[in-house]
């Protein structure tokens, strides 16, 4: 006998057609489900009663996997085949390994690919692999717990997960074998977890301290609508960085030095972790730590040790909180609720240091580890189709801006950061030389004027563009990314109608460092990159000058000037092409000023003889209706 | 004629309703779909119609169009858990016989 959820009025699904659908909230540290259940959304709990389960995978050599709490039960004793904190490596490349923390706590397969895969006894797994495993897990219980097959999960994801990341994450969902209806920022989900659009043109901040990331986002709420005004965050500050950071001081004071052995140090980190959620409650705690003799080192931390020690990474917090102000373009005071999401913000410290900075009592009324994924079920529920109008529309916006590389190695923004999306955006492109009949696309992303500095996402040609002087050809290059951030760049030449595209699908070994680096790079290097650019316009600029003159030397020089007046003008490049060698951007533009003055007198001369030529053998009267015509 | 809450199912559905914040009770009702023909209906009730029946236990109005109301008289509504499954229940008189998944009935 079926057992029946209550639906609103005139939603009733018939039978065998009931839309179930979840909200997965995908995390660092804990993974949750949640679905819509007559009317209201709650977390589904496993077969063992948990509502959470840790991210943990443990693969045993048989093949078996196992997942949550059997895999983390297994990590002390056998950490290199028990995986935790995957999602801090989805859609990163091996080059960023040295990036983690991951380097030292598990052995890795870099040789396999671009990809980093954890050696594990059953072969290699990669970051997808592992959230793969947890979502499946995930799955499973949300089968049970709703006794039907799901059409589909809304994932939610960092809202400064970058394209690589977010199409990882999808590439894990469909190993998994579920439908994404939807990929969601976490701190949307939770705006949406607390109703907050109920609030007309309220300004809330979503301040999320998980296990391994930290997100701050300002969305304003207007007609029903979230509109995500900016966001800003850090990719590795969270929760285990307060049990790193306490677990190494743990170490200092029971004097274990040799923390070369895993099973040991994740020993420390889950001592650390009990301290640290005991000190949310109690001012200060006791602990006893096993040491390799077979005795054991008792101690006390008290609270105040304890917010010493997580004072520093707990600024950077607030870095990020300052610049996604400066970037919607508000101040603290226009902010009208603070929404805490995230374990970590458990914190007293936490909780205070943000009440503190913008200046009100911080919402903590929801379970901060279940607010995201009760907002994906929401979410979820209305895009399965289970409501009577989807009211919700939420917009998003792309974390870092894309753009192209042009002449100089500059990067040309097409979209810039905190747009809106879905967006699609034109700009026109054109040739650099004559005759010039391919273009190469390079699409980078990132904040930096240069794109050396900048990340590469894809390259591709547009071939066959009928020859033309330069700068006579028009490329239409066409930037768009739908809903769930992920870019196609296509280019077309307008009038031959040749195209190009890519669909970046972005590459996961291209990463050169973080993305919130990357933004805090472009801050810090704002001035130098405007030089760097300024210097790069000027060699692109002496480039062009020296091309021309030297193929119009080619053609008439010998016809206009005598070698006097040549020797001057040729030492006049030969000036600009040691100055555009070196390194200031004023000593080249004077010396392409040189070059145009003493060159002055010559391209007179050719302009005189091109209008003689033109003229030659024409009457008055043609020359006049030549004229009278343009 | 009567249709009947039992006191887990009446808590239950009060609880829905407190969450929801809006709407007078539960609607039942019966669809002529589904592979043994009939399908139940079950839905929050934000109004009642002129001629909707309606039965009310430990203050849960429960809402059936007159139509309906033939199919479902003398049923039980139940909470109940299997498993991580949990729900309503019908326990209808009526029922000959049901498909498998007990999802549509006949009578």
């Amino acid at each position: 006998m079926a057992l029946f959820q209550i639906a609103e009025p005139g939603q009733a699904q018939a039978p065998h057609q009931r839309r179930l659908a979840v909200g997965i909230d995908l995390g660092t540290t804990n993974s949750l489900v949640a679905s819509v259940m007559s009317g209201s959304a709650k977390v589904l709990v496993n077969e063992q009663d948990e509502a959470s389960i840790p991210s943990v995978v443990h693969y045993q050599e048989d093949g078996t996997v196992l997942v949550g709490s059997a895999a983390q039960a297994k990590a002390v004793a056998d950490p290199y085949n028990t995986i935790a904190s995957a999602k801090r490596l989805m859609g990163k490349g091996a080059d960023d390994l040295s990036d983690t923390l991951f380097a030292d706590r598990y052995l890795f397969d870099t040789d396999s690919g671009s990809l980093p895969a954890f050696k594990t006894q059953a072969g290699n797994k990669t970051a997808v692999d592992v959230s793969s495993a947890i979502l499946q897990s995930l799955k499973n219980t949300a089968e049970l717990s709703l006794g039907g097959e799901l059409v589909g999960a809304v994932i939610t994801v960092p809202a400064y997960f970058d394209d690589a990341q977010r199409q990882a994450t999808k590439d894990a969902a469909t190993v998994a074998g579920l439908h994404v209806l939807r990929l969601l920022n976490e701190p949307t989900a939770a705006a949406l977890a607390y109703g907050l659009d109920a609030k007309e043109d309220a300004c809330v901040a979503i301040f999320d301290l998980g296990g391994g990331t930290f997100d701050i986002s300002l969305l304003k709420m207007q007609r029903g609508l979230f509109e995500v005004m900016a966001t800003a965050g850090d990719t590795a500050l969270g929760g285990d960085d307060f049990d790193h950071a306490l677990a190494a001081t743990l170490a200092e004071q029971a004097g274990i030095t040799d923390l070369s052995d895993a099973s040991q140090q994740r020993n420390l980190l889950n001592i650390a972790r009990g301290i640290k959620e005991q000190l949310s409650d109690q001012t200060s705690c006791g602990f006893d730590i096993p040491l390799a003799d077979g005795g054991s080192y008792k101690g006390t931390i008290d609270r105040d040790q304890f917010n010493a020690l997580i004072e520093p990474l707990f600024k950077r917090s607030l870095k990020s909180c300052r610049q996604a102000l400066r970037d919607a373009n508000i101040e603290k005071s226009d902010v009208d609720a603070v929404v805490m999401v995230g374990g970590s913000t458990r914190v007293p410290l936490v909780r205070d240091r943000v009440s503190e900075f913008f200046g009100r009592t911080v919402l903590t009324d929801i379970n901060p580890d279940e607010v995201v994924a009760v907002g994906a079920a929401l979410q979820a529920d209305v895009l399965a189709g289970n409501k009577p109008d989807s009211e919700l529309l939420l917009l998003d916006v792309i974390p870092l801006s894309l753009g192209l590389e042009t002449m100089g190695g500059l990067a040309e923004k097409v979209i810039p950061r905190n747009t809106t999306i879905p967006i699609a955006r034109a700009q026109e492109f054109t040739t650099y030389k004559d005759g010039q009949t391919a273009l190469a696309l390079h699409v980078v992303q990132g904040e930096r004027e240069l794109v050396s500095d900048c990340r590469s996402l894809a390259r591709f040609e547009l071939r066959d563009i009928p020859p033309r002087v330069a700068g006579a050809v028009r490329i239409q290059v066409i930037f768009q990314v739908d809903a769930d951030g992920l870019l196609t760049v296509s280019a077309i030449e307008k009038e031959s109608g040749v195209v190009a595209s890519v669909d970046v699908k972005p590459s996961y070994g291209l990463s050169d460092s973080e993305i919130e680096q990357m933004l805090t790079a472009s801050m810090e290097h704002a001035s130098d990159d405007m030089l760097a650019r300024a210097l790069q316009e000027q060699k692109v600029e002496a480039d062009r000058v020296v091309e021309a003159i030297n193929s119009a030397l080619a053609s008439d020089g010998d016809e206009h000037l005598d070698s006097d007046e040549r020797t001057v003008i040729d030492q006049a490049i030969g000036d600009l092409q040691t100055a555009r060698a070196g390194d200031s951007t004023d000593a080249i533009k004077s010396a392409i000023a040189k070059v145009e003055k003493v060159s002055n007198a010559y391209v007179e001369r050719r302009m005189n003889a091109t209008v003689r030529k033109m003229m030659a053998g024409k009457q008055l009267a043609d020359v006049e209706s030549d004229t009278s015509d343009t | 004629m009567a249709i009947t809450l039992t006191d887990k199912a009446a808590e239950h559905v009060k609880g829905f309703l407190d969450k929801r914040g809006k709407g007078v009770g539960l609607r039942l009702a019966v669809r002529t779909t589904g592979c043994s023909g009939m399908a139940y209906v079950i839905e929050f009730a934000d109004e009642v119609a002129a001629n909707d029946e309606v039965f009310e236990h430990n203050d849960i109005k429960v809402v059936v169009d007159p139509k309906s109301l033939v199919y479902l008289d003398g049923t039980e509504l139940d909470y109940t858990k299997e498993g991580l499954n949990e729900g309503l229940k019908f326990n209808n008189p009526n029922v000959k016989d049901e498909c498998g998944c007990g999802e549509s009935f006949n009578i």
